[in-house]
């Protein structure tokens, strides 16, 4: 991790942007519903900057919806969610400007397949932060060194394994400079032998202060890099803590059944 | 015992491989000709009857079609007597001294003699165009599309329509005629009709109401219309509503009517696509901050596009053949001009017919054959790029 760090630094475009807030995503009394079906109920949280939040519960129990909210890849009924100063709300321009400094991750990868590696990473900056089309390609080389992908630029995502084409997303998210980073259960779509060298990118990331949100099934993951796990079940939270005491002492009793499924 | 191993009868449980197995060429019946033979054309019984029925009428086909088409047709003559058995005394086929005769007739319609050449120029520069923009590694594209989408049709207007301070007197619509015609009508259609029909059905697709009302209702009435019906609404029903002064040219009035009945058609083709594109290809641009117009433009359409491109080729095809109905409203598109080329006392005989059919067939073929061609071709191209 070392030469990773090393790497990153020496870089002159390679710097993390610094949130505007101490606060980095706040949701207070958040609900949400699918026609009838309550996913989200009364959800309180609040993330500081760099903290590093794992969300984990059964399927079903809302968390990918809940982080899906702080992005509006999902709209909320009720309740705010301010994001790094700025509240959602339905002004489409506040939006699009959350979403620039928020990156996102998601379980199927979402690539583009019409653009390489390398398009792929420079669309974004490109069009949306008006990069010059070089300097974007720079960055763009840089972070893919960084996920350790370099000579995979010029291929179509098609082309790449699981493992390798989520570590493009990763790369494609963090070429916007993003102050907050969500991982919508980035290593469930993967074949076992990938699992790690996405797990790497991500703990690498940690290290280097990145606040992120992270929804897993990875428990070994949430024990090394969590700052806080959070346990939600039916749309609520229902426990939230350190790692070490949360596997140790978990006190609500769906959590403890949830440790005794997985982890045996 | 552990479970693994159990009461089975394990014939060998421990395997360790001590040599990897080189690769061998697959057997002699899977390559060559008549692998591909085999393969392709013999592989099942009903394939294999297939193939003889194929064969069967292809020999019985092509002979006749060479025999009519060369070897009895007749290559001079200045009237009708050069085809007709009666005067030549032999097996006559194709009677093809009426169409080089005619042929100016067929390409021209009427438009006047001395001003051809501005015709001719027009072809030439919508080659140049169609060739600019339908080679991929042609250099400078980007300046292409300029002449094709903003010179062109310009230039063309000048050209054929007439522009007397110039010294180029006007030629009235009325007096165009034959492939001019043809081409003006299908080219006006098919550069149209896509950014017409993205369009629609972006605005089918919408969440804004209103937009989406709109477009739906406009796709549904032209598309539960006949093409002919259209047309006549065009021609007929306009000049009831427009002071004559006001009132658009006929041909105009024909173009408008089939680029916007070809447009309700291509928006379905693309809504088709859009459709087709997975939601999370939505989502990972919207989590990038991309706008509407930027997803669409950036993410979306090019995907759209490229897996509807068969369906667009099949909506071009239909929209080349279906040009041949603006004669209803008394246009001189080509196949009309043979319609009236045909029934010329000069050249009545009873090969006549069959003759112009023949041309006209030919024609509609090559370019609808090219059209089909190209798109395969495109197709091939894209999939490569994509590595898939």
């Amino acid at each position: 991790m070392g030469s990773d760090m090393a790497e990153m630094h020496s870089s002159p475009h390679l710097k993390s942007s610094k949130l505007e807030t101490p606060v980095a995503v706040e949701m207070v009394k958040v609900n949400k519903w699918f026609g009838d079906f309550h996913v989200l109920r009364d959800i309180d949280l609040k993330v500081m900057g760099g903290e590093r939040i794992v969300i984990c519960g059964p399927s079903g129990s809302g968390k990918s919806t809940m982080i899906r909210c702080i992005n509006r890849l999902e709209e909320h009924q009720s309740g705010r969610i301010v994001v790094d100063g700025v509240e959602l709300s339905n002004d489409l321009k506040r939006i699009d400007e959350v979403r620039r400094e928020v990156g996102m991750v998601f379980q199927h990868f979402n690539l583009f397949p019409h653009l390489t590696v390398l398009q792929n990473c420079t669309l974004a900056p490109i069009w949306v932060r008006k990069m010059p089309k070089k300097q974007a390609e720079e960055v763009a080389l840089a972070y893919l060194a960084r996920v350790k992908i370099p000579e995979q630029a010029g291929k179509y995502p098609g082309q790449l394994s699981g493992g390798q084409q989520q570590r493009v997303a990763i790369a494609r998210a963090l070429c916007m400079s993003p102050k907050i980073m969500l991982f919508d259960e980035p290593t469930s779509a993967l074949d076992p032998e990938m699992v790690k060298e996405v797990l790497d990118t991500m703990v690498a990331l940690a290290e280097d202060g990145m606040t992120m949100l992270v929804v897993t099934h990875e428990m070994g993951f949430a024990r090394e890099v969590a700052n806080r796990i959070v346990f939600m079940d039916d749309g609520q939270i229902v426990e939230a803590n350190a790692p070490r005491e949360f596997f140790a002492h978990p006190q609500h009793e769906r959590t403890k059944l949830f440790l005794s499924q997985i982890l045996r | 015992m552990t479970m693994a191993e159990g009461d089975l009868a394990v014939t060998e449980l421990h395997f360790v491989r001590d040599r990897a197995i080189a690769p061998k060429p697959p057997p002699a019946a899977m390559t060559g000709a008549f692998g591909w033979v085999r393969a392709n054309l013999l592989s099942t019984p009903f394939n294999i009857g297939l193939t003889l029925a194929i064969v069967l009428l292809l020999a019985w086909a092509i002979p006749e079609l060479i025999k009519f088409l060369l070897v009895d047709a007749v290559w001079s003559g200045t009237d009708r007597d050069a085809c007709r058995e009666i005067v030549q005394h032999r097996e006559i086929g194709a009677c093809w001294p009426f169409v080089w005769e005619r042929l100016p007739y067929f390409v021209y319609g009427s438009y006047p003699i001395p001003q051809r050449w501005r015709v001719d120029a027009f072809f030439a520069m919508l080659a140049v165009g169609v060739a600019w923009m339908l080679w991929l590694e042609a250099p400078r594209r980007g300046l292409g599309a300029f002449y094709f989408f903003i010179v062109l049709p310009l230039a063309s207007f000048i050209l054929l329509h007439g522009f007397p301070l110039i010294g180029l007197p006007v030629v009235d619509t009325v007096l165009w005629g034959g492939v001019l015609v043809t081409i003006v009508v299908a080219s006006v259609g098919i550069v149209l009709s896509l950014p017409l029909g993205i369009l629609l059905a972006l605005g089918r697709r919408s969440s804004m109401p209103t937009v989406n009302l709109m477009s739906t209702l406009f796709i549904e009435f032209v598309r539960g219309v006949p093409l002919i019906t259209v047309l006549f609404m065009a021609s007929v029903m306009l000049p009831l509503f427009v002071p004559q002064e006001y009132e658009p040219d006929k041909l105009l009035r024909a173009l408008i009517g089939i680029a916007l009945f070809a447009s309700a058609y291509m928006a379905e083709v693309v809504r088709a696509g859009l459709q087709a594109i997975p939601k999370g290809q939505f989502e990972g641009a919207m989590a990038l901050g991309l706008g509407y117009r930027q997803r669409m433009r950036l993410v979306i359409l090019p995907q759209a596009l490229k897996i509807t491109i068969p369906n667009i080729v099949n909506t071009y095809i239909g929209l080349f053949k279906d040009t041949t109905l603006v004669f209803i409203v008394g246009i001189f598109d080509f196949l009309r001009t043979i319609e009236v080329a045909r029934i010329d006392p000069k050249w009545a005989t009873p090969v006549t017919s069959t003759t112009g059919y023949a041309v006209a067939a030919m024609f509609y073929l090559a370019f609808c054959y090219g059209m089909s061609r190209y798109a395969r071709a495109m197709e091939a191209r894209l999939a490569r790029g994509d590595g898939q």
